[in-house]
This record gives structure tokens, sequence and C-alpha cells, in this order.
């Protein structure tokens, strides 16, 4: 009787923390999303009413598109810089370790931080630091996170700033992992740098860039700080993205209905783009 | 043997003395990706020390070095915020490190009914964005069940949401299976109680991963945003990333007492980093495959 209770003692901490701060609030959300909710007046079942009214929203609809554009353009873009800085990094020098160190402390850097930062950075004005910097390039002055057309922009050029030392990490990884001998073949058939990129590192790459990608874009459809930080979602609501958009809906207007069917809709998204990826890779796994 | 040395990396760097341009090209490559990556926070550091009338205008070299960014932000409450970061940062990973060991040690080293159940309870909170259900947590806080009392505003508010972490448990589960049952066979044979030998010989073991998992924890900690956003009552509750924002908006306080306040968020981070650097990367690759 003793010993069977053993495993469960050691698991109550977290079973009680995980029930009450990750279970009970997805129940509730789930719940709360098919409600109209009015503090002390009690709340009235509405249904699916709340789902219709979201996505018929076409602030809704503009800040989705917009959500799978940054996770994209952020994907993609940190994922090819990455890429970049893996090949230029690649090797045992002590010296490149330092570079390595060095370029990998924005991933370090806390996103408010970093925000803070790239909004000073992104002053608008002639004499800003980046409009500086372009300047001696003969261009700008640029706008960045104060106009409609180039927020979104500024705000992903950031996010991939962030996040292509991560990817570096990664490929790095992967870059280890391949048989040098496949360089040695490559060399004595005189392939070009070119075509050994091409035709070797690459595709024995396949699997870390897939697994990147996958995380980064789901993880890329919950931006929340960053957008929030840099932008609070505008001007002109024109970083408008999904969870700025609930965040908004449920402190600043108080529709905790609405805000949570915003929610459960991107729990959704997520946990089928995270499901499908894992039976994918269990059943390439297999093969 | 050119070729060999060339084999090294995917674009075939050489070391020859020979091939001295492409070497300049990478020196010079190498420089610019540290200007790009590291630019941008150094002028954190010089910002926060320069008594700078025009802050639009950052530098990478304090003009003018001062502390009185510093003592301005102390006017604006930054050591409350920064006190307010560093007992939820150390509160709340003492009580992850914690909760993962004692859940860890359940699942790594015991059989039990229902064990593949629990597994998949603690994967799947790894699956359940703290954005998501952000709003909800804010009411569940606001009056936790069965005790209907309020973490609204407290630091606990913070603490308790972020002490059991899926990642942690995963990592710390993983790295106790690997441990030979016979260590643990021969303690009890000599008579050791189950709290005994979960002290004296799993967690000793457990030491590297715990350098994993706590830098990670911290990590993740530091990071809270919309967390300790949403439990806060009044803009004292703020942590020192939350305050940043509130700082800004307020036209009375300049830059310069901003990137003070961003520096002293920064460090942290960055001390973490450079004195757990090993830790850090090898639980980067461990946990974006496994993940």
């Amino acid at each position: 009787m003793r010993a069977r209770a053993v495993p469960w003692l050691f698991l109550l901490p977290a079973l009680l923390l995980f029930a009450v701060f990750k279970y009970l609030p997805m129940a509730e959300g789930i719940r709360l999303s098919l409600f109209q909710v009015r503090p002390f007046l009690g709340d009235i079942f509405v249904g699916l009413d709340n789902y219709t009214r979201l996505v018929t929203d076409e602030r809704f609809q503009d800040a989705i598109g917009r959500t799978v554009l940054l996770a994209a353009g952020q994907t993609f873009g940190s994922m090819i810089i990455g890429f970049g800085l893996a090949l230029l990094l690649e090797g045992h020098a002590r010296s490149l370790w330092f570079v390595r160190s060095a370029v990998f402390l924005p991933v370090v850097a806390a996103t408010a931080v970093i925000g803070e930062i790239w909004r000073l950075l992104y002053y608008p004005a002639p004499e800003g630091f980046l409009n500086t910097a372009l300047d001696f390039f003969g261009l700008g002055p640029w706008t960045f996170l104060d106009h409609p057309d180039t927020a979104l922009w500024s705000v992903m050029a950031v996010g991939v700033w962030k996040g292509a030392p991560y990817d570096m990490v990664l490929i790095l990884a992967g870059l280890a992992g391949i048989d040098r001998q496949q360089y040695e073949a490559a060399a004595i058939d005189g392939t070009s740098t070119w075509q050994r990129v091409r035709y070797v590192t690459l595709p024995a790459l396949r699997p870390v860039v897939t697994i990147l990608l996958t995380l980064a874009a789901i993880r890329g459809m919950r931006v929340f700080t960053e957008v929030y930080v840099l932008t609070g979602g505008g001007p002109a609501g024109s970083t408008d993205v999904w969870m700025t958009r609930v965040f908004t809906t449920a402190f600043e207007r108080n529709e905790i209905g609405i805000a949570s069917a915003g929610s459960v809709l991107l729990f959704l998204l997520t946990f089928v783009m995270t499901v499908i990826v894992q039976v994918y890779r269990r059943a390439k796994e297999k093969v | 043997m050119s070729v060999s040395g060339r084999s090294d990396t995917a674009l075939g760097w050489s070391n020859d003395r020979s091939a001295w341009f492409s070497k300049a090209v990478r020196v010079l490559l190498c420089v610019s990706a540290v200007l790009v990556f590291c630019g941008p926070l150094l002028t954190i550091f010089s910002g926060a020390f320069d008594d700078n009338p025009d802050p639009t205008k950052l530098s990478v070299v304090p003009d003018n070095p001062s502390l009185a960014n510093f003592a301005a932000a102390g006017r604006n409450h930054i050591w409350d915020y920064l006190l307010n970061s560093l007992v939820i940062a150390g509160g709340a990973l003492l009580l992850q490190l914690a909760v993962s060991v004692f859940a860890a040690y359940a699942l790594a080293r015991k059989k039990f009914r229902g064990q593949a159940v629990v597994l998949l309870a603690v994967l799947t909170t790894m699956m359940l964005p703290e954005e998501v259900i952000a709003i909800p947590l804010s009411l569940v806080i606001g009056d936790l069940p069965v005790l209907h009392v309020s973490l609204r505003g407290t630091l606990l508010g913070v603490i308790l949401p972020l002490g059991a972490w899926g990642f942690s448990i995963f990592v710390m589960t993983e790295f106790m299976k690997d441990i030979p049952v016979e260590i643990e066979e021969a303690a009890t044979v000599d008579g050791a109680g189950e709290l005994r030998i979960f002290a004296r010989i799993i967690l000793p073991l457990c030491k590297p991963a715990l350098g994993v998992v706590a830098v990670f924890g911290f990590t993740m900690i530091w990071e809270q945003y919309l967390l300790p956003l949403i439990v806060a009552d009044d803009p004292s509750d703020y942590t020192l990333t939350v305050a940043l924002l509130s700082l800004r908006s307020d036209d009375q306080v300049g830059p310069g007492i901003v990137l003070a306040g961003a520096l002293l968020a920064l460090v942290p981070s960055l001390l973490v980093y450079l004195g757990l650097q090993k830790s850090f990367l090898r639980g980067i690759t461990t946990g974006a495959i496994k993940g």
C-alpha cells in the first residue's frame, strides 16, 4: 500500500500545479468561449456565437493574415541567415568559437529588452541610429516602426535577428554530423564549393531543417511579446497579430468570451500543426 | 594534405597561406556578423552610461560617461522592479527544479499504473502555449479553486504557474532513465529509505542535467512577459522587463533611463549564458530534436 503511493507522492507537486495552472485554465477557456461573459451579472450561454463573430470580424481576419506572414517571414528569414552564419562559422578554431558565442547573444536576451533597444535603433528621424547607418550607404531615411507600410517588416527583421543565431546552433550541430569522407569524395570528383553545398551538405541537413522550420512556424503563430513591445499592434493596426488582437479584446474591450474563442482557435491550430509534424516524423523514422 | 584540411567544413575553409583572399573575406564577414548581432546590445551599454542630451543618437561608445541614468532610473523605482524580477526568478527556478526532479524520479525510476497517462499529461502541457491560456489563467489567479484566494498582485501569482514546466520534467526524466538500476538496488539492500536514495544517490548523479534545466528554466522565467503583466494589479507589481514599456511611455522618462533598465534586465541573462554556456548549447540541441 505504502510502496504504491510513493510515485504519486513524488508526482504530486507537478500534477497539482499543472492541474491548477494549465488544465483548469484550458477547460475554463473552452467554457468561456461559449459564453457571453458579464462580470457580476452572470454569463449567458451563446453557443458558437463568439466563434462566428470572431471569424467574420475583419480586423481579426487581417490579424490572422499578418500572423501567418510574420511567422513565415521570420521562420524562413532566420533559417536562411542562420544557415549562412553556420557555414561561415563552422570550424574548431578558438576565434570561431568566440565569434559564435558573440553572435548567439540575441537569443539569450529577453524579448522585452530587445524590443526596447530596437525601438531606439529604429528611431524614424534622419538622425536615428539605423538611419545614420543607411545614410552612409546613400539610403534612407526610413520610417521603420512608425509607418503602416514598413512596421510589419521592421518587426519581422527583429524576429529574424533574434531567431537566426538559434537556427545557426542547430545547423552547426547538423554540419558537425556530416561524414567528412563525403566532402573528400566530392573534392576528388572535382566539384565546386557550390555543388558540394548543394548536393552534399543540404541533403544531409534536411532533417534538422524540417524540425526547425516546423517548430518555428508553430511558435511564430503565437507571437506576442515582440509585437507588443515594439509596436503594440500599431501604427493604425498594421502590426496587429492574433495574440495582440486577443489581448486587446480581453483586457481593453473586456470581451472575455470572444477573446477566449480566439485563444481556443489558436490552440487548436497549433495543436493540429504539432500532431501532424509528430505523426510525420514518427512515420519517417520507421521507414 | 590541403585536401583533407579543406574537407573539415562545408564551405572548405582553408588554412593555407596561399588562400589569403578567402581568409580575408571570412574575417571581414565574421566582423560584420559580430557587429550586426552584438552591436545593438552594445548600444544598450553605451546608452545606459551616456548622459546624452540627444538620446536619438545612440553610439557604441558613450560620449559623456555618467551614472546619471541609473540614479534617475532609481527614482523611477527601477530597483523595486529588479527586485521583483529577481525574487520571481529565484523562487520560480527553485520550485521548478524541485518539482522537476521529484516528478522525474517517479517517471524514470518507478513503475506504476497510470504512468503512461501521467507522461502524456506532462507532454501535453508542452503543446499548450502559455499565450493561449493567458486569459482564463488570469481568472484562475484571481480566484484559486477550493482555497478561493486571489494571487493577483502578488509575486506568488507569477511564481506558482511557472513552478511546473513540461520541458524540464522531460529532460530530467530522460536523464534519470540512464542511471543504472544496480546503484539503487545496492542502496536498497543496505537498507536506505526512499528519500535517502533519492537525495543521496540519484540527485548527485543528475548534476549535468540540472545545469541544462536550470539554465533553460532561468531563461524561460526571465523571458516571461504576458504572465507578470496579467498578474499585476498595479504598476508596482511589474517585473523589470514589463516595466520597461511603461517607463518608455512615460513622457518624463528619457531613453537613457529606459536603457539603464534594459541593461539591468540584460545583465542577468548574459551572466547565466556566459557562465553555463555548455549546458545551454547542449540543451538546445537535445531539446529541439526530442521536443
